[in-house]
């Protein structure tokens, strides 16, 4: 039962890795960005290269994903996503399903459609046992790294000077620009980061979730729930959303895996029906 | 004095067009002109009736979905159940329940989508696609599961037509189905009701103030086009003898709204040309590169969305008025010569 509800917790911790760039992406610029799952595999697939081929070390791997990621989402921001941003949520839609389509042929022409794994060192395999509960040693650093990484988040959304600029563009573009803030740097300085995040997380979860061509379909859903869920306005909200989808999705698989992912489609329908903005969306802004 | 006006206008904007006879012309002959392409003309009238239902719902009233195969499965399935549990043996009729199935499928999940913003909609029709593939897949004693459904012994149409293999029947079967559900949408269109719903997708608020049901009348064509996308995905079971869970997936879904962007929206014709060039691209890169076709339908999409579908929309245009045009301009030179020869003697 406790070694369920851990599992899940390093499940929606890794989700919520992985997610909290698109939330970022749909609440502030109000893009709906279907490709999100595709950074996530560049990122689990630069790992595989680095570690199994290149023979670099998984701790050193992971920052390598990171920036790599980051580098590729910049560099798509600046020279695609930016014509896209105006248009209407069909065009973008269209959009980034294609670019989906072209990552999910790409990965399978230059990798193979078979899954991959990447080589975790020794010291990270095998178990824990603290009380009785069986604690994998690689799902507690994955709980370490991504809570270190929401705490960084926190902060720097809320304390740093970025970060009061950030949620002065989300909250009024116009104004933000009026007031100085160079919107258009900020939100490619945001999309590359959020980019990186979801190639850090696919690179540490390509162990948990499985890394192959079709990832970014698979998980698109996932990801697009737990930011309706949520709701785009806090890094808070996609967090609990997150754990919630990962601990239900866990424990549904473990009780009922019969009915396979029904239970998180059902939860989400009636969290939008109840609450369209999501769960912890402010109902007050604007 | 207006309303005449009106009314006239509106009657000379729903009358057949030259263009439109001439394809339907073309789309029938094309059952003595291509003997030995059935089976692909069978899949892209299947996809064009797809497309068609989309588009009721798109171009006429802006819904956004995902998750249209929705309905396309869930039909597909009743179809595919009906005919091998022998419940309903007729073909025509087992159709008209399929799609009564998804339109009243529609009908209720209608309400879910009709809430919140476009963001909310995409998830809950992909939701709604995803969930009731999981049960096909849950049920599988019933439905098959993963192998999908075996076994279905579809009777002759009418007791006369049989499926034959070379898929004659099963095309010119498919093609009538698909001109009929064509007049039904054009009807619908170009009715009063297809106008108010045009006003919805203008403006909700102000068609609100002009006194139209804003809700009730997405919820009726959303209705109408869930039994469309049914009856499509019923004939595809029908004319395959076999529906697997690949029906609600969401490439299935992505591929339609392709379909429908390549042809244009709002104009009912998109679906039906949008599907005929998808199906013609899909085969001559599947030919040239038969497992990697997705790289170049994406690239398709981005390139698309990059050159702005408005212009595209715009050439679309340009090009249908002057077919119209000179169309137009062949009716009266015949008409002049055809007409009035009688008199001269």
């Amino acid at each position: 039962m406790l070694t369920i509800l851990f599992d899940g917790v390093a499940y929606g911790m890794l989700l919520f890795v992985l997610a909290c760039g698109l939330s970022v992406t749909l609440g502030l610029m109000n893009f709906i960005n279907l490709a999100h799952g595709a950074f996530a595999m560049t990122g689990g697939y630069c790992t595989v290269i680095l570690v199994n081929r290149l023979g670099v070390p998984f701790v050193l791997g992971l920052p390598i994903a990171f920036l790599a990621t980051a580098l590729i989402g910049g560099l798509f921001e600046r020279t695609l996503y930016v014509h896209v941003y105006a248009r209407s949520h069909l065009d973008q839609v269209l959009f980034t399903i294609g670019l989906v389509f072209m990552s999910v042929a790409a990965i399978d022409y230059t990798m193979g459609s078979s899954q991959q794994f990447v080589q975790i060192p020794d010291a990270l395999q095998g178990q824990f046992r603290v009380l009785g509960i069986g604690m994998g040693k690689y799902r507690l650093l994955i709980i370490a790294v991504c809570g270190l990484l929401t705490i960084a988040l926190q902060l720097m959304l809320t304390k740093t000077r970025f970060g009061s600029r950030l949620r002065a563009a989300v909250d009024d573009q116009r104004v933000a620009r009026g007031l100085g803030i160079n919107v258009g740097a900020v939100f490619a300085l945001t999309f590359a980061f959020g980019s990186g995040l979801a190639g850090l997380g696919g690179a540490l979860g390509a162990e948990i979730l499985g890394l192959d061509p079709t990832f970014p379909l698979k998980y698109m859903i996932y990801f697009l729930i737990v930011v309706t869920v949520g709701g785009t306005s806090s890094i808070t909200g996609p967090f609990v959303a997150s754990i919630l989808l990962g601990i239900s999705d866990v424990a549904g698989k473990y009780y009922v895996p019969k009915l396979g992912a029904f239970v998180i489609y059902a939860i989400m329908i009636v969290v939008l029906i109840w609450r369209p903005q999501g769960l912890f969306a402010r109902t007050t802004a604007r | 004095m207006v309303a005449p006006a009106v009314s006239t206008y509106l009657k000379s904007r729903a009358r057949w067009s030259p263009f439109e006879i001439a394809f339907w012309v073309f789309a029938f002959a094309t059952i003595w002109l291509f003997p030995g392409k059935y089976l692909i003309l069978k899949d892209t009238a299947i996809l064009a009736l797809f497309a068609l239902s989309l588009d009721l719902i798109l171009g006429y009233a802006g819904i956004i979905s995902l998750g249209h195969a929705a309905f396309f499965g869930l039909a597909g399935y009743v179809a595919g159940l009906l005919a091998k549990y022998g419940i309903i043996n007729e073909p025509v009729i087992a159709l008209v329940v399929a799609g009564a199935a998804a339109a009243a499928l529609g009908f209720v999940t209608s309400f879910l989508v009709l809430r919140g913003s476009d963001l909310t909609r995409l998830m809950v029709t992909l939701g709604v696609s995803l969930m009731l593939g999981e049960v096909a897949n849950r049920y599988s004693n019933i439905t098959g599961g993963a192998d999908g459904l075996q076994g279905v012994d579809i009777a002759p149409v009418l007791g006369m037509f049989r499926f034959d293999l070379y898929g004659h029947n099963g095309y010119v079967y498919c093609l009538i189905v698909l001109f009929l559900c064509f007049l039904l949408a054009r009807r619908i269109v170009y009715s009063p009701f297809g106008l108010s719903l045009r006003a919805v997708k203008g403006n909700p608020l102000r068609a609100s103030a002009i006194g139209i049901p804003v809700k009730w009348r997405l919820v009726a064509i959303y209705t109408v086009s869930a039994g469309i996308a049914g009856i499509a995905g019923g004939l595809l079971t029908q004319t395959t003898a076999f529906c697997s869970l690949d029906v609600f997936s969401l490439e299935r879904s992505a591929d339609l709204l392709l379909v429908l962007i390549i042809g244009g929206t709002g104009y009912l014709y998109g679906g039906l040309i949008g599907a005929v060039i998808y199906k013609f691209l899909q085969d001559w890169i599947a030919n040239l590169t038969p497992q990697y076709w997705q790289f170049w339908i994406g690239l398709v999409l981005v390139a698309i969305v990059l050159v702005g579908r408005d212009r595209m929309q715009a050439s679309v245009d340009a090009a249908r008025g002057y077919a119209t045009r000179l169309g137009a301009r062949a009716l009266t030179f015949s008409t002049t010569f055809g007409g009035t020869a009688p008199d001269r003697h």
